[in-house]
């Protein structure tokens, strides 16, 4: 069942269109992702599911409600993580937990909540005393609070350090685990691709591919990477001429060709015909990066 | 961050005893008002500290004729209590607010059941009873230490001071409305914040001012509220214009607040 349906989804601002017509569906259950460059329109998307903005046409449906028109009862289902949304400097921890209980009819017991995130030692600490990571830890713990269907996480885990950061991913697939819908909000591919069971790519305000991440990678033209170094000389064109190769680059005397599986078994033979050794010899497939990078063309 | 506990499953909470969330908002900002220390005092203590020090001048002890035979503490008591509302309307109140704003504070509250309207309302309220416990606190240094008469109609007064009260707090939530950030609401406040002391008669008495000057601040959201409180603390029945401008002041002022608002 689809708990989140956005509909042809348009919104302009100044009469400059920031969303164009996106359309997806999130399943209850997955995590989903928003993924795209700055000024996509990912985080507007965003607020219009949240009901925070209204749409200039098109639908959003969260659990079949209005989240405008009903915006009491879908905040009842939905939890939001806002980009730069702080809280007051002074409150402490425990009061913040507190007092968002006390905003829901059924919340959440805070105790076990914040002795899951961490944040049980920091619980007499002020808002402003608390880390870039404790600060995100709160605010999941705020968005979790009144026991929602559904979590929205926008750019959750931006400025934090790296450890923070696997800690947060973690967290957010024991999110899902506990049967709450994620809606991930990202312009970081390595989060999406770890973290999403789907991905729709924004990109100047548009659905530009909506897939699984290994199938937004299969996409891409050139999804498999092959790199060695020669034993001896090789000519870049010949390689070039291979089945299906999109790129030959050389670098340092090592040389890296994108194409497709095919086009690594044509290189190995040709190697083998010329007598040439490969050494170093790796392959890998693509990682979403590249996909995302052919997906949202020269906007980087 | 520990491993073994799960993420609590939804409708595991136990049933706490249910505080209604606008109380809950209303305690939690009654008590980080109560950490702020620079508010609470330019609030609460600065007006009657300030009509102390002019009190212990001998001078000011003494009845004078320039004013109509009174003693310059007599002038001082209602300058204090207007210094109060004025120093919560004005000056600590707009940079709470806008700062609320600024810091995403109303945005993060939207997205739960509870309205942000009920964040600006706790604010307004706990401002207000700071600028009236203030007062009650001159009237009271007033009469034990100076002699100071209470007023003479109370009913009247307390009247008057809840007006005075409510259009100073719209006042600070227009400027609020109407400033982008929180650096522009503090300068705006500061800015309306001397000319309300002058209108409200806190460096001249209105009654002084020249014909024409004192007609044109007769309107003033302030200067009907001090004129109001005089003749409540003289002892007679406020005037239904002064209560009825500074009335108006306040309705119109928390329209305007409450229309020209930004959410964000």
């Amino acid at each position: 069942m689809e708990i989140v349906q956005v509909n042809g989804l348009r919104k302009a601002y100044r009469g400059r269109p920031v969303v164009d017509g996106v359309s997806f569906g999130v399943e209850e259950g997955e995590i989903f992702g928003i993924l795209g460059p700055n000024g996509a329109g990912k985080t507007t998307t965003v607020e219009c599911v949240e009901g925070l903005r209204t749409a200039d046409s098109g639908t959003v449906r969260v659990a079949g409600l209005d989240p405008v028109a009903d915006h009491e009862k879908v905040t009842r289902l939905l939890g939001a993580q806002l980009q730069e949304s702080e809280l007051q400097p002074k409150l402490t921890v425990r009061e913040a937990l507190e007092l968002y209980s006390s905003f829901y009819e059924r919340p959440a017991d805070w105790r076990p909540l914040a002795e899951r995130l961490g944040l049980v030692p920091k619980l007499g600490d002020r808002f402003a005393k608390l880390s870039g990571g404790q600060k995100q830890r709160l605010f999941i713990a705020l968005a979790l609070i009144g026991n929602p269907r559904v979590v929205v996480l926008d750019e959750l885990t931006a400025g934090l350090d790296p450890r923070a950061r696997r800690d947060t991913w973690q967290l957010i697939e024991e999110v899902r685990d506990s049967g709450v819908t994620v809606l991930l909000v990202t312009h970081f591919m390595e989060e999406a691709q770890r973290l999403c069971d789907r991905i729709a790519v924004i990109d100047k305000g548009r659905v530009a591919a909506l897939d699984t991440p290994a199938g937004l990678i299969g996409r891409s033209a050139a999804s498999t990477v092959i790199s060695f170094t020669p034993s001896g000389p090789l000519d870049e064109r010949e390689l070039a001429a291979l089945p299906q190769a999109a790129s030959v680059a050389t670098t340092d005397g090592r040389i890296v060709v994108h194409g497709t599986d095919e086009t690594v078994t044509a290189a190995i033979s040709l190697l083998a015909r010329l007598g040439i050794t490969a050494r170093q010899l790796r392959v890998f497939e693509t990682s979403l990066d590249d996909a995302f990078l052919d997906l949202t063309e020269e906007r980087l | 961050m520990t491993t073994a506990a799960p993420v609590p499953v939804p409708g595991t909470a136990p049933a706490p005893a249910r505080v209604p969330a606008w109380a809950a908002v209303l305690r939690t900002e009654a008590r980080l008002f109560s950490r702020e220390p620079g508010s609470l005092f330019w609030i609460l203590l600065f007006p009657t500290l300030l009509m102390t020090i002019l009190g212990l001048i001998p001078s000011f002890r003494e009845a004078s004729d320039d004013i109509g035979g009174r003693r310059v503490i007599d002038l001082y008591v209602p300058v204090a209590v207007l210094l109060a509302v004025i120093m919560a309307g004005l000056q600590a109140m707009p940079p709470v607010l806008a700062g609320y704003r600024e810091r995403g504070i109303l945005r993060r509250m939207s997205t739960t059941p509870v309205r942000p309207s009920v964040l600006l309302s706790a604010q307004l309220a706990l401002h207000g009873v700071a600028a009236l416990a203030s007062a009650v606190l001159a009237l009271a240094v007033g009469r034990v230490a100076f002699g100071v008469a209470l007023p003479g109609q109370p009913a009247g007064y307390v009247l008057a001071m809840v007006l005075t009260t409510a259009s100073a707090l719209a006042l600070g939530a227009t400027v609020c409305a109407v400033s982008r950030n929180q650096k522009v609401a503090t300068a705006v406040g500061s800015v309306i914040f001397f000319p309300s002391m002058f209108t409200s008669g806190v460096w001249l008495p209105v009654q002084t001012m020249p014909g024409t000057l004192q007609r044109i601040v007769e309107f003033t959201p302030l200067s009907a509220a001090s004129q109001a409180l005089d003749r409540a603390a003289a002892g007679s029945w406020p005037a239904w214009t002064d209560l009825g401008v500074t009335g108006l002041w306040a309705v119109l002022l928390t329209a305007a607040a409450v229309r020209w608002f930004r959410w964000e």
